[in-house]
């Protein structure tokens, strides 16, 4: 049996990657990892692509508050078992930067 | 630079007139050639902020997994994100650069006066990191005709 650098449960599945870390990502739009779960997969991402990960984690480890993660339309945060919770086969995960702002607290800007 | 149609650029500034005197919020899509984002389509968004809509935008990221979905279906890319500021002129405030991480992508303001739309400006989040990131004004290029979606051609 050939032998593979797999672990027994890592299922292939795809991670999205939003336009600004694609240069991070050698300007892939969609990275296929093997991982058994969804912190697994960020790591498998993140070994593979290490400049991604000072813009997905703190200097003390953690996901930046910014940085949404659906597990295909889950939100990561909501599950149960949170980043620990096991993918299968044909999952996908979005890494989604937040959208907000507004006027208030106003105190700089240009025309 | 951002391109688009006046149709589009027309788009983004009635949302505006009809969300006052609340922030509306939409995403672009569009193609990235070298500095360049050229819209070819605009997505209007709900805006989330029902605590404190007049003065803050937040697009639910359900949805913009949505539109994300639907840019890579449709062989384009979120090139950028508008939003108005009622009563308030086009420019970015602090708030707006805290909140901004899709570095790279454009940032499109409207003022919107007594409902009326007045002047629109888009503003690059430039730099590399979170911790330098900043705006810089970007000129828009507002095209009669329809930009073409240069990935389908």
């Amino acid at each position: 049996m050939k032998s593979q650098n797999l672990t027994k449960s890592a299922k292939p599945m795809k991670i999205y990657i939003p336009t600004p870390l694609r240069q991070y990502a050698a300007k892939q739009d969609a990275v296929v990892v093997h991982a058994s779960t969804v912190g697994d997969a960020l790591s498998k991402l993140t070994s593979t692509h290490p400049d991604l990960k000072r813009h997905l984690y703190t200097d003390d480890g953690k996901l930046r508050a910014f940085v949404n993660l659906y597990l295909n339309d889950e939100d990561v945060r909501y599950l149960s078992d949170k980043e620990n919770t096991s993918v299968k086969e044909g999952d996908h995960l979005s890494i989604i930067p937040s959208i907000a702002g507004g006027i208030a607290t106003i105190d700089s800007g240009r025309n | 630079m951002l391109k688009m149609s006046q149709f589009e650029y027309d788009a983004i500034r009635r949302h505006g007139e009809e969300t006052y005197p609340h922030e509306c919020c939409g995403v672009l899509l569009g193609t990235l050639d070298g500095q360049t984002r050229a819209v070819t389509k605009t997505v209007r968004c709900g805006n989330t902020r029902s605590d404190s809509p007049h003065n803050r935008y937040h697009i639910a990221p359900q949805e913009l997994v949505r539109v994300q979905r639907q840019a890579r279906e449709a062989g384009l890319e979120i090139v950028g994100f508008y939003h108005s500021h009622p009563d308030h002129p086009a420019r970015w405030s602090q708030t707006d650069l805290a909140e901004a991480h899709w570095i790279g992508c454009s940032y499109v303001i409207t003022s919107v006066e007594r409902g009326q739309a007045k002047i629109t400006n888009s503003f690059e989040l430039a730099g590399e990191t979170e911790e330098n990131k900043h705006f810089e004004d970007e000129a828009v290029n507002v095209a009669e005709v329809a930009i073409a979606n240069e990935s389908t051609q």
